[in-house]
């Protein structure tokens, strides 16, 4: 008795333990998944710092220290040599400023060297521009280091095989070593300049830069951002929009402010104090940039020494297939500078691709399918042309264009595009598109204040809302519009238009602007871009002026149908330096039209084309599998052993070797077999938890049995088997939907089995159920006794030929408990049968022709009731003396006394004949008053199910 | 059950063992014609919760509608994000009121609303006991869950269609026929305007499939109504949380709540579909999943309840 219980709380708590160590271990996969999801990239290189001091200037003799990181790929060694790039950082940069980009191309196989350039961080020297004889010899000594390095490849003693990368600041030392140096492979300059005279004093109507506009806003950051050592447009693309110290944060005014002067910053740079005014630039380039700030004009020794540090005179020198990567949201170096340099290293037959990203100076690295294309493209570049692996890139132009807000993250999206060849700035096509408006005077304010502005440098990703911020100056621009488009252009390169002007002084400096107009009149500058140009020689009268043409920079956009051009000219610009004088200078339209150039760039297919793919292939994967499923369902339908087991043809439920175990180890049934006949009404009995409800649950295919099989009429009986149509069932209490009456309840079932309405039987059954006009009521608000009735009636809905019910009188008064014992009787006739589990006693007796006792799981004894009451061998005594009775009876050999609650003797005889048990009482002296042979079933069930009868479900 | 006279004598011919069908099943028993779909329409349709929800997709925006009124006429220029951005054009228009109904209701309520129907359909039959009648009549455990989860399904559309019917009609009694506007596009013409509509609608139908998976999943694993819908929603809550989260990083995109607001990409112009189409391949993944385990539990489990 003892061990079956423990074991089977042993087993529970095994299995509840079992399933916490479930739970921990998926618990701890999924921890263990995202930790490795998440987990910070692979750490298969390694690094070495190191100061390099490094000779060059003129002559090569003027040592200077380099702070450099060198990145080596895990497997790189003397016997696995690799290949290596130079990775140079953006103006106001250091070599931590790459870092990502580092990281990234080491783990792609190749050595990558960076270094902080002489004049920042921690480097020593002074800042000579990308000067030949100063940075880019001392990129020239660190190609001599990599060579002499055991891990990286050489292509012959001293010439490593490497390539250049670098954006901005160093992707003009990209361009200009591999000028002066031809030892480089491959370059990858980014976002920089062919001029650099001309980037800081452009003119858009071809003059010199000597008569260009002073762009001031750029170049004081950069003054300012080179006296100490900040992180400026840096990297790959140069594209990360952090700020250099000292640049305003955003819509501040674009020359230094008051603590970021040169000078002005930490100064952690090794030459210690410096001439307060130059910072760490060198004497000469502080020179030339006091003349050009002080006037806002270029006098030629300052031109030619910005020269000296532009690609524009050495291009053709240049032997290393170029991928050139310009950005369109870019108002310091925009894409004219990259087109100059394309079209001056392929003059040779040099290797040259172009790419336009959406960012740029203004932009920063652009959205994430932009990035992702430059890395894609800069992988590929270096992996042929300078590990020799892959394909030969093509030739073919890319460029991309923003398509709007991204819905989930605010986001900018661009479109990628391509074309088989570079289409230059003109385009393969264009739009002619009139603009007309009258001649306007516009003045010229005072040292150029206020000023409109078109762009804020280092504005970042905000650079293109400027869209809508870029303000003119009433009374300081001339408006000429065209009319609303008939249909979208997309324009792809730099517009062309032609203005006249006239200026009392004969000169003047104007901004030209091109806007996108929609119909609900608000202008966008597409990427802040102005065109700025310097007029001389004008007449005092605009009907004397000759037209001029003015080449606007470069954009992609597309101006949409509905939409019109508006060509302004203004007088001021904040980026700019005017004249200080004011002017009232008189414009008018040109005699042609706004050419807008376009090309037909081809979509390229971005990764959502893959996912659209994934999608189409996820729904027919369902479909698909949803076929399988419904055939394999339908095949094991088919399957299904649908014989009638001949000899229970006709027999209403057997019951063989049934045995339920749950997951936790109990066993509620261990074995039960027992048949239930036509005409029968059987009676199932048991103590509480003896698995009477779990056979019954069995039996109506709500539970799968562990062991054993069910018939009904011979059918095999699973889970949902059809044959359970035959039985009509009450199974642990009636389930109504609580807010319909009980005949809705009624009708909603019988809907539920999609048979007949006239094959339920709805009068019969609400006659047993006797609820009178209750019955319209909703059922929530019923008795226990009323849903009884309600559930009964429900079992016989459709007349069932087996009928089980599971304690049917429950809730019910005596009068309603004899009638329904009639109705059972009744029930059972004509080939039908009623199963009937109660604890309940006397029911069973007074209703059952037939009984099955259950205990612990167990049968203990079936068969007619009166068979089962007749087993019973014990007899009632009442006697005179009780007590003196027991000791007698104990005396006698085999008879019992049992226990009983109400202190009458109930004796067990055992085979002793019941008058030489009175004999032996009498002789004893004690009178017996009656004798009564205990045939009730009570007697009958105490003796099977034994003595304790708790109940088998706290075994 | 005074003087029934059931049993014998009308038992017998009517129902008796004559012609049983196949699997021996009882007359005029099939198991596809079991609890029939308009059978379990009509169940639902009873139900007060059904009747509330419904009722209420009806008032929400006439609600909004008339807090609308109540709109002073100073603008403190809240322009921040497409939330305000919304607001502040709801009233130019049905369509755009419609819109801005749909936003509001979009994280929460139609989220709750659709867990509600899928959520309480199983758990609450198990609730009432009224399952294992079900179960016994019987009705195949598979069919069983098909009905109740197509019904459910109508029942989350129909609440999706009659919020937003409602605010179009209303919203156009009120404002007007007007072009669709928004912050992120150019106006669009009514027309192209209820297309998008519908497509920010069918987007929002696709996401909540998510919801209706996961209530349903947990319906048929528990007996309580109560805390499958919520359960449901408190998930979805949870990954709502976790997708505020920039550190999560890529892990986010798993989150099935990450792309729940991709149908704005849908009022852009040219219309962005990236996100919408990652968004319904994670929304029917994860739905799918949920059915999946829905039905292997259920058709394997002990009803107990």
């Amino acid at each position: 008795m003892r061990s079956p219980l423990s074991g089977a709380r042993v087993r529970r708590v095994l299995s509840t333990r079992r399933r916490i160590v479930a739970a921990a271990v998926v618990v701890v996969l999924l921890a263990a998944a995202l930790v490795w999801l998440a987990r910070p990239g692979g750490d298969g290189f390694r690094t070495e710092f190191a100061p390099l001091t490094v000779r060059s200037g003129p002559a090569g003799d003027e040592p200077v220290d380099l702070d450099t990181t060198l990145y080596l790929p895990g497997d790189a060694s003397a016997a696995n040599r690799v290949p290596a790039v130079l990775l140079a950082h953006g103006f106001g940069g250091t070599k931590d400023s790459v870092r990502a980009d580092a990281e990234d191309l080491v783990a792609r196989g190749y050595a990558v060297l960076t270094w902080t350039a002489r004049g920042f961080g921690r480097s020593g020297g002074q800042i000579h521009l990308d000067n030949p004889d100063y940075e880019i010899r001392d990129a020239q000594r660190l190609l001599d280091w990599l060579a002499d390095r055991p891990e990286i490849r050489t292509d012959s003693a001293g010439d490593p095989r490497v390539g250049v990368v670098g954006g901005s600041y160093g992707g003009g030392l990209a361009l200009l070593l591999a000028a002066q140096d031809q030892r480089v492979d491959a370059i990858v300059p980014m976002i920089t300049w062919n001029d650099l005279s001309r980037a800081f004093l452009p003119e858009s109507t071809g003059r010199p830069a000597t008569d260009g506009v002073f762009k001031k806003g750029w170049a004081g950051i950069f003054f300012g951002g080179g006296g100490n050592a900040g992180s400026g447009p840096a990297g790959i693309g140069g594209t990360s929009a952090a700020l250099p110290e000292g640049a305003p944060a955003s819509a501040g005014p674009p020359s230094p402010g008051p603590g970021a002067g040169p000078g002005s910053g930490p100064g952690r740079g090794p030459t210690g104090a410096a001439d307060p005014s130059c910072g760490r630039f060198a004497a000469d380039v502080c020179a030339a940039y006091l003349r050009i700030a002080t006037t806002g004009r270029a006098d030629q020794a300052a031109v030619d020494l910005l020269r000296r540090s532009s690609p524009a005179g050495v291009l053709d020198r240049i032997k290393a297939p170029t991928l050139l990567v310009q950005g369109e949201a870019d108002t310091l170096f925009p894409l004219a500078e990259a087109d100059a340099n394309a079209r001056g290293i392929a003059a040779t037959g040099t290797p040259v691709r172009i790419a336009w990203f959406t960012g740029g100076h203004d932009g920063g690295a652009g959205p994430q399918t932009d990035s992702d294309r430059v890395k894609f493209l800069t992988a590929q570049w270096l992996d042929h042309y300078v590990k020799g692996a892959g394909a030969a890139p093509g030739n073919d132009f890319t460029f991309s264009r923003i398509a709007g807000f991204d819905a989930l993250d605010r986001g900018l999206v661009a479109t990628g595009y391509r074309t088989t060849d570079y289409p230059g700035l003109a385009g393969t096509a264009r739009r002619e598109v009139a603009v007309t408006g009258p001649a306007q005077p516009v003045a010229n304010p005072p040292n150029g204040n206020p000023a409109a502005i078109s762009s804020v440098p280092f504005a970042g990703a905000l650079g293109s809302l400027l869209d809508g911020v870029a303000g003119d100056i009433p009374g300081q621009h001339a408006r000429f519009e065209s009319a609303p488009l008939d249909e979208a252009v997309d324009v792809v390169g730099a517009p062309t238009v032609r203005i006249r002007a006239a200026s009392p002084t004969g000169e003047a400096v104007l901004f030209v602007k091109l806007y996108d107009v929609d119909p609900n009149g608000a202008a966008a500058l597409p990427d802040g871009l102005v065109a700025p140009v310097r007029l001389t020689g004008l007449p005092k009268s605009v009907d004397a002026a000759t037209p001029v043409e003015v080449t606007m920079p470069g954009i992609v956009r597309r101006i949409e149908a509905g939409h019109r051009l508006r060509v302004v000219v203004a007088t001021s610009d904040q980026a700019y330096t005017t004249p200080a004088e004011p002017t009232v200078y008189t414009v008018a339209a040109g005699d042609g039209p706004l050419t807008l150039p376009t090309v037909a760039g081809e979509p390229i297919p971005t990764t959502a084309a893959v996912w659209r793919w994934v999608l189409a292939g996820l729904l027919a994967a369902i479909v698909v599998g949803l076929v399988v499923v419904v055939l394999l369902a339908r095949r094991r339908h088919r399957r299904q052993d649908r014989s009638v087991h001949p000899e229970y043809a006709g027999v209403p439920l057997v019951v063989r070797d049934l045995r339920k175990e749950y997951a936790d180890g109990f066993v509620a049934v261990s074995h039960v077999d027992f048949e239930v006949h036509p005409g029968q009404v059987m009676g199932l009995l048991g103590p509480n938890g003896a698995g009477k409800t779990t056979t019954l649950r069995v039996l109506m295919g709500l539970t799968q049995p562990t062991a054993g099989e069910i018939y009904v009429f011979g059918h095999r009986l699973v889970p949902g088997s059809p044959v359970l149509s035959r039985i009509g069932a009450l199974v642990e209490g009636p389930g109504f939907l609580p807010h319909l009456s009980g005949l809705e309840n009624l009708k909603a079932y019988w809907r539920a089995t999609g048979r007949p309405a006239a094959d339920a039987h709805f009068e019969q059954a609400l006659e047993i159920a006797g609820l009178g006009d209750s019955v319209h009521r909703k059922t929530r608000k019923y008795s226990h006794g009323m849903r009884q009735r309600l559930a009964i009636a429900q079992a016989m809905l459709g007349l069932p030929e087996l009928l089980v019910l599971d304690e049917p009188t429950d809730g019910l008064d005596p009068p309603q408990i004899a009638e329904m014992r009639r109705v059972l009787q009744r029930y059972a006739t004509g080939g039908r049968a009623v199963l009937v589990s109660s604890h309940l006693l006397a029911e069973v007796e007074q209703t059952c022709t037939h009984a099955v006792v259950v205990n612990k799981g167990r049968i203990v004894a079936s068969g007619p009731v009166e068979e089962i009451v007749g087993e019973s061998p014990s007899v009632l005594f009442e006697v005179s003396d009780p007590e003196a009775a027991r000791t007698v009876l104990d005396r006698l050999d085999g008879v019992r006394v049992l226990p009983d609650g109400d202190g009458q003797l109930v004796v067990d005889t055992n085979g002793t004949a019941r008058s030489e048990v009175v004999a032996e009482l009498v002789r004893a002296g004690i009178g017996v008053d009656r004798v009564v042979p205990r045939r009730r079933l009570e007697d009958a069930f105490l003796a099977l199910v034994g003595e304790n009868s708790r109940g088998s479900g706290d075994r | 059950m005074a003087g029934s006279s059931v049993g014998a004598s009308e038992g017998a011919g009517s129902s008796g063992a004559g012609a049983p069908g196949t699997g021996g099943a009882a007359r005029g028993y099939r198991p596809s014609a079991t609890l029939p779909f308009a059978a379990e329409f009509r169940r639902q349709a009873s139900r007060r919760r059904t009747q509330l929800a419904l009722g209420f997709m009806v008032l929400l925006p006439i609600i909004i509608l008339i807090a609308f009124q109540f709109e002073s006429g100073d603008d403190d220029g809240n322009g921040r994000g497409e939330f305000a951005s919304l607001a502040d054009l709801a009233t130019s228009g049905g369509l755009n009121f419609t819109l801005f109904s749909i936003l509001v209701s979009a994280s929460f309520l139609l989220v709750v609303v659709v867990a509600l129907f899928c959520g309480d359909t199983v758990a609450s039959e198990a609730s009432w006991g009224s399952l294992r009648y079900l179960l016994a009549v019987p009705v195949p455990r598979a069919r069983l869950l098909t009905v109740k989860l197509v019904v459910a399904l109508a029942y989350s559309l129909l609440a999706l269609l009659l919020l937003a019917g409602t605010a179009l009609l209303a919203g156009t009694l009120r404002y007007g026929w007007s072009p669709l506007r928004s912050q992120v596009a150019a106006e669009l013409a009514p027309g192209e305007g209820v297309l998008r509509l519908l497509a920010v609608l069918g987007y929002l139908a696709v996401v909540l499939l998510v919801v209706a998976g996961l209530a349903f999943l947990l319906s048929v694993t528990t007996d309580a109504a109560l805390g499958a819908v919520g359960g449901a929603v408190l998930l979805w809550i949870l990954s709502s949380i976790l997708d505020q989260i920039t550190a999560l990083g890529a892990l986010r995109d798993f989150l099935p709540t990450h792309y729940s607001s991709a149908w704005l990409g849908l009022l852009s112009t040219p219309v962005q579909t990236d996100d919408v189409v990652r968004g319904a391949i994670s929304a029917i993944s994860y739905a799918t999943l949920f059915w999946a385990l829905a039905y292997w539990r259920f058709t394997r489990k002990d009803v107990t309840s």
